[in-house]
C-alpha cells in the first residue's frame, strides 16, 4: 500500500501523461481517421487509392515497429521534436486507420433505402447525407470507435518503453528506488484500468443515448 | 457503398470534367509529397554505399533470418497456446456452473483490459523470466482471452433452432457442444480468429521492448554501428517490407477465408463474422 502513498507524484505524473498522450492521440486519430473515410469514398480515383494504402499499411504494420522508425527515424532527417510530440504522430496514425474502417462500415450499415427515399425526396447531396446517411450511421459507430479508443489508450503503453513519461514508465524509478516491483505493477494495473474502464463508460453511456437496436 | 451511387446522380459530361481535375490536381500532390520524401532522403544521405554495405555480409544477413526466425518461433508458439487457452476459457464461460463462469469471465476481462504490454513487463520484470517466454505467456494471456470471446460470440450466433433441435434428439450438452455448435461457430469465426491471430504476429515485436532477440531487435543492432554510418533508415526499409508483408499475408488469409465461408453452404445457420480481430467492447454494468 505504502508503494501508492510514498509515490504519489510520481504515479500521478505517469497517469496523466498516459491520459495525455491518450487524448492526444484520440483527436489526432479521430480527424485522420475521418479524412481517410472521406478519401475512400470520394469520387476521385487517386483519393481512393491513398487511403486504401493508409488504411492497408498501417493496419498490418507493428506499432513497435512505427515508433521505431517514427521516434528514432524522423530525427535523421533533421525533425527534432519532443518525444511525446512523435509518440502521438505516432499512435494517431495507427489508430486513424482503424477508425477509418470503424466509420466505413457504419457508412454501409445505413440501408440503401435510407438514401435513395432521402433522394426521391428532392434532397440534395449535402441535405440526404448531413440528414439522414450520417446521423444514422454516427449511431451504429459508437461501440466500434470506442473499443478502438480503448485500444489506443492500451498501445500508449508502448510510448513508455520509448522513454516518454507515461504510467508504465514509472515502474523503472520505483524499482530504483527499491520498492516491491509486484506492488508498483498492480497500482500500474489499476491506473490502466482506471482509463479503458472511463472510456468504455464513456462510450456506453453515448451508446445508450444515440445508439440504437437494429 | 451505400452512399456513392445511392446518394448523388450518375455523374454528367462537366461532372466527370470535374472529377478528373480533381484525381490529376490530387495526383500530382500525392506525387509531390512522394518526390519530398525521396529528396530527403538523399538529402540526409541514406542511400550511401557505407550505409547499404551491411546488408552484402553473410553474418548480418543471418543475424537478421535469426531475428526472423525468433520472431516467427514466438509468433508460433502464442499462436498454439493462445488458442488453447482461448478454449479452456471459452468453455469456462459457457459452462452451467455459475463459479466456471463467474471466474473466467473475471479472468478474460481482467486481461482484455489490460495492456499486453504491461503484462510482459511484469512477467518478465517482477517474475524474472526470460525474454521468451515472457512475451509468449503475455500475449497468450491477452489473445487467448480475446479468443475466447470471440469463440463464445460465435458459439452463441449459431441459431437458436440449431441447439434446440440437438437437445429435443436427446444429445447432451458435450454432444450438442462438439457435434453441432461448435463446428459450425468455429467454420464462422475463422476470419475473426485468424485476424486476431495478425494482432499475436504484429504483438511479437514488443519483444523488441525486453530485449527477445527478434527481428527488430537485429535491426536495431544493425542501426546502431557506427562501422556502417548508422545505418538506421536503410535498416528500417529493410525490415518494415518484410514485417508488414507477413502481416498483409495473414490477413488476405483471413479475407479469403471469411469470403469462402460466406458462400459456404455449411454456414447458413450462423454469420461468418468479417475479417476484422475481436475488439468487442467490454461490457460495464
Amino acid at each position: 500500500m505504502n508503494v501508492l502513498t510514498d509515490n504519489f507524484s510520481t504515479f500521478g505524473d505517469g497517469f496523466l501523461g498516459t491520459v495525455e498522450l491518450t487524448v492526444y492521440a484520440s483527436v489526432l486519430a479521430l480527424v485522420l481517421g475521418f479524412l481517410m473515410a472521406s478519401f475512400r469514398v470520394a469520387p476521385v480515383g487517386s483519393l481512393r487509392v491513398f487511403g486504401t494504402v493508409w488504411v492497408t499499411v498501417l493496419r498490418n504494420t507493428p506499432l513497435t515497429l512505427l515508433f521505431f522508425a517514427v521516434l528514432l527515424g524522423l530525427p535523421r532527417f533533421g525533425l527534432v521534436l519532443p518525444f511525446k510530440v512523435f509518440a502521438v504522430l505516432a499512435l494517431g496514425c495507427y489508430t486513424s486507420a482503424f477508425i477509418c474502417e470503424a466509420l466505413r462500415a457504419g457508412i454501409n450499415t445505413v440501408p440503401r433505402g435510407q438514401g435513395e427515399a432521402a433522394r426521391s425526396l428532392g434532397m440534395s447531396f449535402g441535405q440526404s447525407l448531413g440528414l439522414v446517411v450520417l446521423p444514422q450511421a454516427f449511431r451504429s459507430v459508437i461501440p466500434p470507435v470506442g473499443s478502438t479508443l480503448i485500444a489506443l489508450a492500451k498501445n500508449s503503453a508502448i510510448a513508455g518503453a520509448f522513454s516518454v513519461t507515461e504510467l508504465l514508465g514509472t515502474y523503472r524509478t520505483l524499482s530504483e528506488l527499491g520498492y516491491n516491483i509486484v506492488w508498483t505493477f498492480v497500482w500500474i494495473a489499476v491506473g490502466y484500468l482506471i482509463i479503458t474502464l472511463a472510456i468504455s463508460a464513456l462510450f456506453n453511456a453515448l451508446e445508450r443515448k444515440w445508439g440504437v437496436a437494429r | 457503398m451505400t452512399t456513392a451511387n445511392a446518394l448523388y446522380d450518375v455523374p454528367g459530361p462537366k461532372t466527370r470534367k470535374r472529377h478528373r481535375l480533381y484525381g490529376i490536381a490530387s495526383t500530382v500532390v500525392i506525387l509531390a509529397l512522394l518526390g519530398w520524401i525521396l529528396y530527403l532522403l538523399f538529402d540526409t544521405d541514406q542511400f550511401t554505399y557505407t550505409k547499404w554495405m551491411p546488408f552484402e555480409y553473410k553474418g548480418i544477413q543471418e543475424l537478421l533470418l535469426r531475428g526472423l526466425g525468433n520472431t516467427l518461433k514466438a509468433f508460433g508458439l502464442a499462436a498454439v497456446l493462445s488458442l488453447a487457452l482461448g478454449t479452456l476459457l471459452a468453455v469456462g464461460r459457457l459452462s452451467d456452473h455459475r463459479p466456471v463462469r463467474w471466474l473466467s469471465t473475471v479472468v478474460v476481462e481482467f486481461f482484455r483490459a489490460m495492456p499486453v504490454l504491461v503484462m510482459i513487463f511484469f512477467i518478465f520484470v517482477a517474475l524474472k523470466v526470460q525474454p521468451l517466454p515472457a512475451l509468449v505467456a503475455g500475449l497468450t494471456l491477452y489473445n487467448g482471452s480475446v479468443l475466447a470471446e470471440v469463440f463464445r460470440s460465435g458459439v452463441n450466433s449459431v441459431e437458436r433452432g440449431q441447439r434446440e433441435a440437438a437437445f429435443a434428439l436427446g444429445m447432451r450438452k458435450v454432444h450438442v457442444m462438439s457435434y453441432v455448435l461448435v463446428p459450425q461457430a468455429v467454420r464462422a469465426m475463422l476470419p475473426a480468429i485468424i485476424s486476431q491471430l495478425v494482432v499475436a504476429l504484429k504483438d511479437t515485436s514488443l519483444g523488441y521492448l525486453i530485449t527477445y532477440e527478434e527481428f527488430l531487435h537485429a535491426g536495431k543492432l544493425i542501426a546502431s554501428n557506427l562501422d556502417y554510418d548508422l545505418p538506421f533508415i536503410p535498416v528500417v526499409m529493410v525490415i518494415s517490407p518484410i514485417y508488414i508483408g507477413m502481416c498483409m499475408l495473414l490477413s488476405w488469409f483471413a479475407g479469403w477465408v471469411s469470403h469462402r465461408e460466406q458462400r459456404s453452404p455449411k454456414t447458413g445457420a450462423v454469420d461468418v463474422a468479417p475479417a476484422e480481430p475481436g475488439t468487442l467492447l467490454p461490457r460495464v454494468q
